[in-house]
C-alpha cells in the first residue's frame, strides 16, 4: 500500500479507540493535575486559582498522613505475602500431588468472586463473639475480639482478606511460567547432583524473575486500586485506621464534595504509582534474565 | 528406594492441603450458612435441615432480577465494545505504519498504570457534562478502549504469518477483509481468554458503578449487593450470605464448569 493511503488507514482504524482512551484516561489525568491548583467550585462561586493551597492543606491534614501510612503498610504486607504464597501454591500444584485438581480450584476460587462479595463473607467471620474466628478462638480459650472495630486490628484484618483474594490470581501466572520451563533442565540438574532446593534457588527462581516482575507490578497497582472491601467491612474506620488512599479520595470527592482536594490526592496517588512502577522496572532490570 | 518414607513429599502434600482447605473454608462456610435456616448460621450441626428459603428471601427482598439484567447488559456492552475497538486498534498497530505510531502505542500502554479506576473524580464530571450519569453507558465507556486488550491482541496479531495475508490479498480482499478473514479467526484463543478476563473483571467491578449509578434501573449486582448487605438494615446473616452467593453464583458456576479454560485463559493473558 502506498504511504499516504496507509497513514489514513492506520489512523482511521486507531481513532475510535484513541478517542475513548484520551477521553477517559489521558484527559482526566491531565485535568486532575490542573484542577488540583484550583479551589472547589461551590454554588455560585467559581473555581479560582489557589496555587499550592490544596497541597499545603494536604500536608497539614492528619487524615491524609494516616491514610498514606495505612496504604504503604497495606502494600508492604499484602504484596510480598500474596506473591510468596502464590509461588508456593504454584510449585505445589505444578508438582506431583494427590488431589491436585481440587487444590488448584480451592486456590483459584476466591479470584472469581467479586471483592464486595468476599468482604461480605469475611464480615461474618470477623463478627465479634459469634463469628467463625471467635468461635474457633473460644475453643482455645481466647476471649472475644472486635477484629474490625479495634484500631490496632482493623487494617490487619482487611489485609488478610486482600491476601486471600489475590494469592490464587498470582499463582496462575507462576504456574504458566513453571510449565514453560523445559524438563531437560531438571534432568540436567539431577545428573549434576543438585538437590531440590539448589535447583529451585539457582535455576527455577531466576527463570521466574520476569513473572515475578509482572506479578509484582500488578500487585502494586492493585494495592492502590482495589478498595471495594473497605466499603463493606470498615468504611475506613475506626477513626480512619483502615482507610486507604483511593477510599479517602472517594470520601473527599463524593461525601464532602471537595473535588479540588480530591484532585490533589489523586495527583499524589498517580505520582506514587509511577514511582513504584518505574522503580520496580529499574530494580528488576538488573536481576531479570529473559530467556 | 521408595521403601523409605518420603518426608519431603509428605510435608509438601500436607502444606498444600492445609493451605487448600484454609483457602476453601470461607466458601464452604458461606454455602453452609446460605443453605441452612438462620438459627444454624453460627452453630454446626450436620443434621441441620437444608433449605433454599434464604435464597428465596434474598431474591424477594431486593430487585435482584433487575440488578442481574443490568450487569449482563453492562458486561455485554463492554465486551462487544472492547472486541471491536481493540481489534481495530491492534490491527492498526500491527500492520500499518504512520507517523506518531510509537508515541501513540506508548500512550496506550500508559493505561496499564494510569487506570480509569483511579480517575473517578474527573471521569464523574465528564459523565455529568455528557449527561450520562446513572446510565449503563457511563459505567462501561471508560473501559472500552482497553490498553490491555490492545496490547494483548497486538501481540497475537504479530504472530500471524505474512504469507496468509498475501494470499488473501491476491484473492482480492481489502484491509478490512484481511482483518476479518485472516487475523480474527487466528486470534480466537486470545479473544476467548481476553473475554473471560474482561467479563469476570467487570462483573466484579464496584467503585465506579457505585459512583455513577443511583437507581435500580442501572445498578449492577455488586452495587445492589452492597446496599442490600448493610448490616444495620437488620437482615439476618443467612439471607445476606445467600444474596452474596447468588450474585457471585453465575461466575462461580461457570468457573467450576470451565475450570480448565478459565485457568488457561488467565495464563494466556499473562504470558503474552
Amino acid at each position: 500500500m502506498p504511504g499516504r493511503k496507509e497513514w489514513v488507514y492506520g489512523w482511521l482504524l486507531l481513532s475510535p479507540a484513541l478517542i475513548l482512551l484520551f477521553a477517559f484516561t489521558h484527559y482526566p489525568a491531565v485535568v486532575t493535575i490542573w484542577d488540583s491548583f484550583f479551589s472547589t467550585p461551590r454554588g455560585n462561586r467559581e473555581a479560582r486559582f489557589v496555587g499550592f493551597d490544596n497541597y499545603i492543606t494536604m500536608l497539614e491534614d492528619e487524615t491524609f498522613w494516616q491514610v498514606l501510612t495505612n496504604n504503604l503498610w497495606y502494600a508492604a504486607v499484602t504484596i510480598p505475602v500474596s506473591i510468596g504464597l502464590a509461588l508456593a501454591m504454584a510449585l505445589w500444584v505444578d508438582g506431583k500431588l494427590k488431589g491436585r485438581g481440587f487444590i488448584r480450584m480451592a486456590y483459584f476460587a476466591p479470584t472469581v468472586l467479586p471483592l464486595i462479595a468476599v468482604a461480605n463473607i469475611w464480615m461474618f467471620f470477623y463478627t465479634p463473639g459469634f463469628g467463625l474466628i471467635d468461635q474457633i478462638g473460644s475453643l482455645f480459650g481466647f476471649s472475644e475480639v472486635n477484629w474490625l472495630g479495634d484500631p490496632d486490628l482493623a487494617l490487619g484484618s482487611v489485609m488478610v482478606v486482600a491476601i486471600w483474594k489475590e494469592a490464587g490470581f498470582f499463582m496462575i501466572f507462576y504456574l504458566a511460567a513453571l510449565q514453560s520451563i523445559p524438563p531437560s533442565l531438571r534432568e540436567a540438574a539431577a545428573i549434576e547432583g543438585a538437590g531440590k532446593w539448589t535447583f529451585f534457588r539457582r535455576i527455577v527462581f531466576p527463570l521466574l524473575m520476569p513473572t515475578t516482575l509482572f506479578v509484582s507490578v500488578n500487585a502494586v497497582i492493585n494495592s492502590f486500586r482495589l478498595v471495594d472491601h473497605i466499603f463493606v467491612m470498615t468504611e475506613g474506620g475506626p477513626d480512619n485506621a483502615s482507610s486507604l488512599l483511593l477510599f479517602y479520595i472517594y470520601e473527599s470527592a463524593f461525601k464532602y464534595w471537595d473535588t479540588a482536594y480530591a484532585a490533589a490526592l489523586t495527583v499524589v496517588l498517580l505520582i506514587l504509582l509511577s514511582i513504584l512502577a518505574i522503580g520496580q522496572f529499574f530494580f528488576a532490570d538488573k536481576r531479570v534474565h529473559y530467556q | 528406594m521408595s521403601d523409605r518414607f518420603n518426608y519431603d513429599q509428605f510435608l509438601n502434600t500436607l502444606g498444600a492441603w492445609f493451605l487448600g482447605i484454609l483457602w476453601f473454608l470461607p466458601i464452604i462456610y458461606a454455602v453452609w450458612t446460605a443453605t441452612h435456616p438462620g438459627e444454624y448460621a453460627t452453630r454446626f450441626d450436620l443434621l441441620a435441615p437444608l433449605t433454599l428459603g434464604n435464597f428465596v428471601d434474598a431474591w424477594n427482598a431486593a430487585p435482584f432480577a433487575r440488578y442481574f439484567l443490568n450487569t449482563i447488559m453492562l458486561v455485554t456492552f463492554i465486551l462487544i465494545g472492547q472486541f471491536v475497538l481493540c481489534t481495530l486498534a491492534a490491527y492498526s498497530f500491527t500492520r500499518f505504519s504512520f507517523p506518531g505510531k510509537d508515541i501513540l502505542f506508548a500512550l496506550v500502554l500508559l493505561q496499564l498504570l494510569v487506570m480509569p479506576d483511579i480517575l473517578i473524580v474527573e471521569n464523574y464530571s465528564t459523565m455529568r457534562a455528557l449527561g450520562l450519569i446513572d446510565t449503563i453507558a457511563a459505567i462501561g465507556l471508560p473501559y472500552i478502549a482497553s490498553g490491555f486488550g490492545i496490547f494483548l491482541l497486538r501481540q497475537t496479531f504479530k504472530t500471524v504469518p505474512k504469507e496468509l495475508e498475501e494470499a488473501a490479498r491476491v484473492e482480492g480482499a481489502g484491509p478490512i477483509g484481511i482483518l476479518w478473514k485472516v487475523y480474527v479467526p487466528l486470534a480466537k484463543p486470545t479473544y476467548l481468554a481476553y473475554g473471560l478476563v474482561s467479563v469476570s473483571h467487570h462483573w466484579n467491578n464496584f467503585l465506579w458503578p457505585l459512583i455513577v449509578t443511583n437507581s435500580v434501573e442501572t445498578r449492577p449486582v455488586t452495587v445492589g449487593l452492597s446496599i442490600f448487605g448493610s448490616v444495620d438494615q437488620g437482615i439476618d446473616w443467612s439471607i445476606i450470605t445467600a444474596a452474596t452467593l447468588m450474585t457471585s453464583g453465575p461466575l462461580l458456576i461457570a468457573f467450576l464448569l470451565f475450570q480448565r479454560q478459565f485457568v488457561q485463559s488467565f495464563m494466556r493473558a499473562g504470558i503474552k
